[in-house]
């Protein structure tokens, strides 16, 4: 497993979970876990847990690939190793 | 079976993205030791193929980790060895092409500076220490990324007078070599009191004898982490800001850690230490200042100011301590009045002079730090001020630090700009009574007790 924290940023509009996934899915990276939702009325956040070991781009393209795609939709896309989180807030 | 906690995630990008969270600087420790012969030609060749074989991969492996843990790492250095330990036997009279290789280096490779044009004179000086301080100007005007640093006194050894006043001459000249650029040669060099062999930050960092062939440390920097924080707690008791910088300092330190465990594996290089110092930057929202603003005082300087750092400083170690496995360095307040919005503020308004400064250093400011005087002080006023500060960290037996810039025809009021992470400081009045006769007198100041403390 090679873990990554992606996380979405927008103003909420329709089709962002699709645009991000279907990315995703092309890029053979794998979902773990999911959660969404809407502050402040129309902020959308999205976090997600994926996997990126079976992608055969390395980390830097793929994080490089998610945020064109960020950029060519007006949202703000961004992918992190899971061990900064960890590190931070787990003892 | 990991699972995604929204808050600590969005918490972790608020504080790199809004509050400035960064790590100030990766700095690989190189060893020199083995450099030393007899020839000052092959020894520059063998500095600068030691220093960039070491460290060739250092700024790549640096972006590397920004990159894939979205962390920003703002400076990437090198720190050598004491030159004046490794060039002896030369017997050259001038050490300036070793700064030049040293900064030839230091392009080559990329990197923000590179330390450890520094000799270790706290009980006396050899002939090389003396060729290397006496060659401290030239070596700091003719480049562009080398810092010196030169020990003047310890807790065991006392204070060299000698080379206090010695200190007080170089400041000066490096300061009038480099003109115009408002004296930025001082800028890069620093007087310590009981100097530290592993200290990551600039301009004092030199690689120590005592350290292995290669090593990693880190410094963080996170003053609006704590700032905001701590906006948080308004109206609340000292309690409760000290156990909420100690929880922030502790992420933020986790932070190094993980900084300095990635760049330590991909390197290929061990682990030294994690500095514990709240570097500041000039960045608005990155300042030490405002955290003491931030509890109440009206400016940094205003009465309170040592007691609220004390605190602070106090609560940042408690915090980081637990997070890091190793921790060193100066592992102190750093407030560089150029580098920190705040401070340039405090002074510029008069709420903060040289007298209040040099208080804050007794209870765990690193020192007088980038502080602009004006360019017709003397250098026996230069070397008066070296020899408090260094008083303040041979009795209470910690680091203390001078680096001030003697800017060459500016007068009290006036402002310099030095631009990037050195900053722009406002030229601080100084005490005009002379202590030339006592600067004259030389010898050395015994090291001091240690019982009957008071």
């Amino acid at each position: 497993m090679n873990k990554a924290v992606l996380t979405v940023l927008a103003k909420d509009r329709v089709g962002i979970i699709a645009l991000v996934s279907t990315r995703l899915s092309q890029l053979d990276v794998n979902i773990l876990d999911i959660t969404q939702t809407v502050m402040d009325e129309d902020v959308f956040v999205m976090l997600m847990l994926v996997d990126i070991n079976l992608s055969k781009a390395s980390f830097h393209d793929v994080q490089e690939n998610l945020r064109k795609l960020g950029e060519e939709n007006g949202i703000s896309i961004r992918l992190q190793r899971e061990e900064i989180f960890d590190a931070m807030h787990k003892i | 079976m990991a699972i995604l906690n929204t808050r600590e995630i969005l918490d972790t990008i608020r504080m790199i993205e809004v509050e400035n969270l960064d790590i100030r600087t990766i700095t690989m420790g190189i060893s020199l030791l083995h450099c030393a012969c007899e020839d000052m030609v092959k020894l520059c060749d063998n500095v600068y193929d030691t220093v960039c074989t070491r460290a060739e991969r250092l700024v790549a492996v640096g972006r590397e980790i920004e990159e894939q843990f979205g962390i920003p790492i703002v400076n990437k250095r090198v720190s050598v060895t004491p030159i004046a330990l490794i060039a002896g036997g030369t017997k050259a009279e001038d050490y300036t092409p070793l700064a030049l290789a040293l900064d030839r280096a230091a392009k080559t490779l990329g990197i923000d500076f590179i330390g450890g044009f520094s000799a270790l004179v706290h009980k006396g000086a050899t002939k090389s220490d003396q060729v290397l301080i006496n060659s401290i100007p030239e070596a700091l005007a003719c480049t562009d990324f080398v810092c010196s640093s030169v020990n003047v006194g310890s807790t065991r050894a006392g204070i060299n007078m000698d080379a206090v006043a010695l200190m007080g001459e170089t400041i000066k000249r490096a300061a009038l070599l480099t003109a115009k650029r408002d004296g930025i040669g001082a800028a890069k060099l620093v007087a310590f009191c009981n100097a530290v062999e592993d200290n990551p930050f600039m301009a004092g960092a030199f690689h120590g004898v005592g350290e292995a062939d290669c090593v990693i440390n880190v410094g963080v920097s996170g003053p609006g982490v704590v700032k905001s924080a701590l906006a948080r707690k308004q109206n609340e008791p000292f309690d409760v800001v000290a156990e909420t910088i100690k929880k922030t300092a502790f992420r933020v330190t986790r932070m190094g850690q993980l900084v300095a465990r990635e760049a330590s594996k991909r390197l290929g290089v061990p682990f030294g230490i994690v500095d514990l110092s709240l570097a500041p930057t000039p960045a608005v929202g990155d300042s030490v200042a405002h955290i003491l603003t931030e509890m109440g005082l009206e400016y940094a300087g205003a009465p309170g100011s040592t007691a609220a750092l004390a605190l602070l400083n106090d609560a940042v170690k408690k915090g980081g301590v637990m997070a890091s496995g190793h921790v060193g360095g100066l592992s102190g307040a750093f407030i560089p009045v150029s580098e920190d919005a705040g401070m340039i503020e405090a002074a510029e308004i008069g709420a903060l002079t040289l007298e209040k400064l040099e208080a804050m250093t007794c209870v765990c400011s690193v020192g007088l730090d980038m502080i602009a005087l004006p360019g017709d002080t003397p250098a026996s006023t230069i070397a008066g001020i070296l020899a408090d500060e260094a008083a303040i960290g041979m009795i209470n037996n910690k680091t203390t630090a001078v680096r001030l810039i003697p800017a060459p025809g500016k007068v009290a009021g006036d402002s310099v700009e030095f631009g990037g992470l050195l900053g722009r400081a406002p030229i601080m009045p100084v005490n005009k009574y002379s202590c030339a006769e006592f600067i004259k007198r030389g010898g050395r100041i015994p090291a001091p007790i240690h019982s009957l403390r008071n």
